[in-house]
Order: C-alpha cells, then sequence, then structure tokens
C-alpha cells in the first residue's frame, strides 16, 4: 500500500507529457534489454544470469561487458573490475544528486534506482517535488523494463535481431543529450562539459570502458580556477 | 564455461560494488557539509559526465570511431534539442534517422 501511495504521488506530481517522456525512455530500455537477455542465453549463459544481474546490478553498459568478457573466455574477476569501471561514475552522480532518494527503506531502493537516466531527468527539472517524482519514476520504470526485457529476451530468442536496426544505439545518447542540453546554456558548465568532452574522446583508445567518462571530470579544473580567481 | 556458483559470486560482487558506488555519493553528503563552491563543482560534474557520455557513446564504438548512421542520428537531435523540439521528437527523430541511414546501407 505505501508503494501504491508514493507511485501515486509520483504521478500527480508529474505532468503527462514527462509520464510519457520517461515510459518511452524505459520502454526502449525493455527493448534493448530484450536483445541483452537473447544475446547472454545465446553465449550459452543460464537464463537466470542475465535476470539477476538485471535486478541487482541494474546498469546495462556494465552487464554487457560482463557477459561479453566472460563469453569471450575472460575470466570473472575481469568482468566484474571491467563492469565497477563503467559503474564508477555513480559515485559523482550520487555527490551532484539533489535530495530525491527519501529516508529509510525508500532510500536503499531509492540508491539502487540511480542511473544515467534517473539522473538526467531528475536534473532537467526545476522543482525539487518535480525532481524527486522524475527520478523515481525512471528509476522505477527501468527497474521493470530492464529485467523483464531479460527474461523475455532469454526466453523467447532474439525477437529483435538487430537493435541497430532500430536506431537505438543513436536513442540513448540523444535522451542525455536533450536533458542535459539546458545545462549547458549555464556558461561554466558549458565550458566544463565541453573539455571533458575532449579529454574522454583522447582517452578513448587508450583507455578500457568507463574510465575515459570518469577521466572528463577533470574538465572541472577549467572552472574550479576560474571560482578561485573571481574570488 | 564457468559454473553457476562462480557466476553467482561474481554477478553479486558486481551488484555489490555497484550498489556501493551509488550508495557513497549520497552518504558522504550526509555527513559533510561542503562549501558552497564544491557544491557547484559537484553539481557541474554531472553535467560534464553526462556530456562525456553522450560524446562517447555516440563517436566511439570499442574504442574506434563509430559509424556514420548513429552519429548522424544525434547530431539531428543535437539540432532538434538546441531548437527546443518536444522531447519525444528528438528521441524519435534520432532513432529515425539512424535506422533509415542503415537501412539504406549506411554503416
Amino acid at each position: 500500500m505505501f508503494i501504491l501511495d508514493s507511485m501515486r504521488s509520483i504521478v500527480r506530481t508529474l505532468d503527462r507529457g514527462l509520464l510519457r517522456d520517461i515510459a518511452l525512455v524505459s520502454l526502449a530500455i525493455g527493448v534493448v534489454g530484450i536483445s541483452y537477455g537473447a544475446t547472454a542465453v545465446a553465449a550459452g549463459f543460464p537464463l537466470w544470469l542475465p535476470a539477476i544481474l538485471g535486478l541487482l546490478v541494474l546498469a546495462a553498459g556494465s552487464e554487457f561487458l560482463f557477459i561479453g568478457i566472460i563469453a569471450a573466455g575472460g575470466s570473472p574477476i575481469a568482468a566484474v573490475v571491467a563492469g565497477l569501471a563503467v559503474n564508477a561514475r555513480h559515485l559523482p552522480f550520487g555527490l551532484a544528486l539533489p535530495d530525491v532518494l527519501g529516508r529509510g527503506w525508500r532510500r536503499l531502493l531509492g540508491t539502487h534506482l540511480m542511473n544515467d537516466e534517473s539522473v538526467v531527468f531528475a536534473l532537467s527539472q526545476e522543482e525539487p517535488a518535480r525532481k524527486r517524482a522524475a527520478y523515481w519514476a525512471c528509476g522505477i520504470g527501468i527497474l521493470i523494463c530492464w529485467p523483464l526485457g531479460a527474461v523475455t529476451g532469454g526466453l523467447a530468442g532474439a525477437l529483435i535481431d538487430d537493435t541497430g536496426a532500430l536506431g537505438l544505439d543513436a536513442m540513448f545518447p540523444a535522451v542525455l543529450l536533450a536533458l542535459v542540453l539546458p545545462a549547458l546554456r549555464d556558461r561554466d558548465k558549458r565550458h566544463a562539459a565541453l573539455a571533458g568532452v575532449v579529454i574522454a574522446l583522447a582517452a578513448t583508445p587508450f583507455l578500457p570502458a568507463g574510465l575515459p567518462v570518469l577521466l572528463s571530470l577533470a574538465g572541472l579544473a577549467l572552472i574550479a580556477t576560474r571560482a578561485e580567481a573571481s574570488r | 564455461m564457468n559454473s553457476p556458483v562462480v557466476l553467482v559470486a561474481a554477478a553479486l560482487v558486481l551488484a555489490a560494488g555497484t550498489f556501493a558506488f551509488r550508495l557513497a555519493g549520497p552518504l558522504l553528503r550526509d555527513r559533510v557539509t561542503f562549501p558552497p563552491r564544491m557544491e557547484r563543482l559537484m553539481a557541474a560534474g554531472a553535467v560534464v559526465l553526462l556530456a562525456a557520455l553522450v560524446a562517447t557513446t555516440t563517436l566511439t564504438e570499442e574504442g574506434g570511431l563509430a559509424g556514420v548512421a548513429r552519429v548522424a542520428g544525434v547530431a539531428v537531435a543535437g539540432v532538434l534539442a538546441w531548437r527546443r523540439a518536444p522531447f519525444l521528437v528528438i528521441v524519435l527523430s534520432a532513432a529515425a534517422v539512424t535506422a533509415g541511414l542503415r537501412l539504406l546501407g549506411v554503416p
């Protein structure tokens, strides 16, 4: 009942347009989940592996990497390390996240719901109540769609042969871009982000997945010294 | 193939480590009061990370350059977002442009 009440208050706080946007993103993640589950089972993994990864890790990029490394004959330890490198960005995300997590047991669930999309939906809203509602709606949408997609794909096989043919790989950067662009109207953030982008792109050929994105935080040095100078 | 026990253990370690990363930020914020300048930097940090994610997932693929189709789709999305088109239009255009180009044989 408590959960239902919370859901009702989320739905009340968000307008229909935003709920529809969040639903679209969740569904798209479900479709990628189908391809993820199918890939994992086709590679010889038992169905429960993508299911528990999807539910408990709940971070698509790291799970694809984890499955891919073990399927290619890599050690499970290498797969865990690679997955953790990709997921390390949740730490700075958590530092930036406004107060959206709530208290008590809800806080633990809220923490688990942290991902690129839920964070960017929260950042894209102005008022605290809407930030919180957008974060939770997106987080719960993904918590349902991603593991469900993975199980569906694992059971049904490759329903969707190639998510590339649907252009889904362009959709996720487009989601983040659309939601982060308003923040880039701020000069300091724009400069730091541009520097970070250059750093991450330059590092990509040389570093394992996840680390170039983390390294982009060095772009903050640009505005850290600026804030110092303006004192 | 690895034994189920090894797979479960690896999956649980990845899950626990990921949760620890997610938990660390909020825990630190509870216990430490950051000066306003630091707060501003941490807030900008999320924007920097998201921008870097957009750039790397758009332009690169397994350490090399990505195909033209995806780059074109995200570029169209960028222009639409800049002109404040509705979110649905932006996101579906990105997918449609990329899917369309691939249908035409563009990598």
